[in-house]
């Protein structure tokens, strides 16, 4: 990376940024609400859904879409940020904290990680460290801005990450693996960073 | 569980070396070449490229005297055998990066760059079967790229993958590299079907209709093991025709797409 970045002749900001403290380095906002998924849209009936968290003993707990549903939820609104370089504020949804799914997983006997991988219908995965989806961070969610998730931004479920780049927030999310080693997901395997957050504009593998 | 925690030496191990990064180079422009209306060709001389995949994209980053930025990114054009890096922006009206690179950067000026990113959204002309392309409006540029290298590749290796390209536009003007197409869609083993969704002119022979399922039927190749299906355009095209793929019995994980823009029409 240079140091002094190269001055672009002749280009200014076209409308002034009215939320310099919300925007993170290289990100515009967004009133859309854009899609990016790297292959076909998959539609698993909720019948046949259900949601797993393994640990590395073996030990798994799952929960069927109405266990997963009868669970206390939250309704988190949150700003959200695209490694694609938009960023939308003030998004609405509800879902369940990942931390009720932890408490639950501890309350069986399951061990905590330092890692967890979420995976996903269609095969999609991605790392996270466990510290970035506990302590009231992350969520499985299934409602968006009053409504069921579109299968297209995820539904019926999606992990919602929001203060790390939303690749995070896993599409058709399924479960999650807790690791005590990091083993890289979907993305990160094709350059993107291992954490992701978007302050430190950590976009790809070897940003700080 | 202590938040500390984080890659114990062991993952360290398991990746070489850290990893590189993808620096920000400055790019000449070396010309630019209008397309369309709408849309322009830069053609970039990158000290250092490393190469890239035909698919893959860059980032660009556009720094204000006052330290204002901006950063999009942008499909690659050009055929990893290119000694340029082409890169074909649509202008968006109410945009802030697309309107300098069309309007205002010139040949000779500098514009700061980096990738190649992406590596799900390629292809290699070794990656033998059919190939199904599919594109909506400036949704054509990465698929481009993959023609470009299929058309410099050896004879053998270009009948070993034989490709159907459908593309979609508003209408004949805005058809990104017409005369190009047409050149490349008279060579064996390629075939070029047009959709125009808005309006055609009165001698048009191709389709005038979003794409539908009849319309995919007529054109996609049927399904088989083999056959490797990319999708790139608006957010509502590529959900249409990645779900009518797989419906007709395209494996899902061979029907790769890049959506822009969002939900609904």
């Amino acid at each position: 990376m240079s140091d002094t970045p190269f001055i672009a002749r002749g280009f200014h900001a076209k409308r002034a940024n009215a939320a310099p403290n919300r925007l993170p380095p290289g990100q515009y906002e967004t009133r859309d609400f854009p899609v990016l998924s790297a292959g076909p849209t998959p539609h698993t009936p909720l019948s046949k859904w259900d949601f797993t968290i393994l640990d590395s003993s073996g030990t798994s707990l799952r929960w069927t879409w109405d266990e997963l549903q009868a669970l206390p939820h939250d309704t988190p609104t949150v700003d959200i940020h695209c490694v694609t370089k938009w960023s939308k504020f003030d998004t609405r949804w509800e879902g369940i904290s990942v931390d009720t799914l932890f408490d639950a997983a501890r309350a069986k006997g399951m061990a905590d990680g330092a890692f967890i991988v979420a995976f996903c219908d269609g095969g999609y995965t991605t790392n996270l460290p466990f510290s970035d989806v506990t302590g009231g961070k992350a969520w499985v969610a299934f409602g968006y801005d009053g409504a069921p998730l579109p299968p297209e931004h995820g539904g019926p479920a999606r992990l919602l990450v929001p203060h790390l780049y939303f690749w995070k927030s896993a599409k058709w999310v399924r479960g999650l693996r807790i690791l005590q080693r990091d083993a890289p997901g979907f993305w990160e395997q094709l350059g993107y960073h291992d954490r992701g957050d978007p302050w430190r504009e950590q976009r790809y593998q070897g940003d700080p | 569980m202590s938040s500390g925690i984080r890659a114990t030496p062991e993952v360290t191990l398991e990746r070489a070396a850290a990893p590189t990064r993808l620096e920000w180079r400055v790019a000449t422009v070396v010309s630019v070449r209008a397309e369309t209306r709408h849309a322009r060709t830069l053609v970039l001389d990158v000290p250092q490229w490393p190469g890239h995949r035909a698919g893959q994209h860059v980032d660009v980053r556009l720094v204000a005297e006052d330290g204002y930025q901006a950063q999009r990114s942008y499909s690659i054009a050009s055929a990893p055998e290119s000694p340029t890096l082409e890169l074909t922006i649509e202008r968006l009206e109410d945009g802030e990066v697309s309107p300098y690179l069309c309007d205002v950067l010139q040949p000779g000026d500098g514009v700061e760059l980096r990738g190649p990113i992406g590596g799900y959204f390629v292809w290699e002309v070794t990656l033998a079967g059919p190939l199904l392309l599919v594109a909506g409006g400036s949704g054509i540029v990465p698929l481009m790229s993959m023609l470009r290298h299929r058309a410099l590749a050896a004879d053998a290796s270009r009948a070993r993958s034989p490709v159907r390209l459908l593309y979609s536009a508003r209408t004949a003007d805005d058809l990104i590299y017409a005369s190009e197409l047409a050149r490349l869609g008279s060579a064996p083993d390629v075939r070029i079907e047009y959709t125009l969704t808005r309006s055609a002119p009165a001698d048009w022979t191709g389709y005038n209709r979003r794409i539908d399922r009849p319309l995919l039927e007529e054109v996609a190749w049927p399904a088989s093991e083999g056959t490797r299906a990319f999708v790139c355009g608006p957010t509502p095209l590529v959900e249409q025709v990645a779900n009518l793929l797989v419906e007709f019995g395209y494996d899902p994980l061979r029907v790769r797409t890049e959506r822009f823009g969002p939900t609904g029409s």
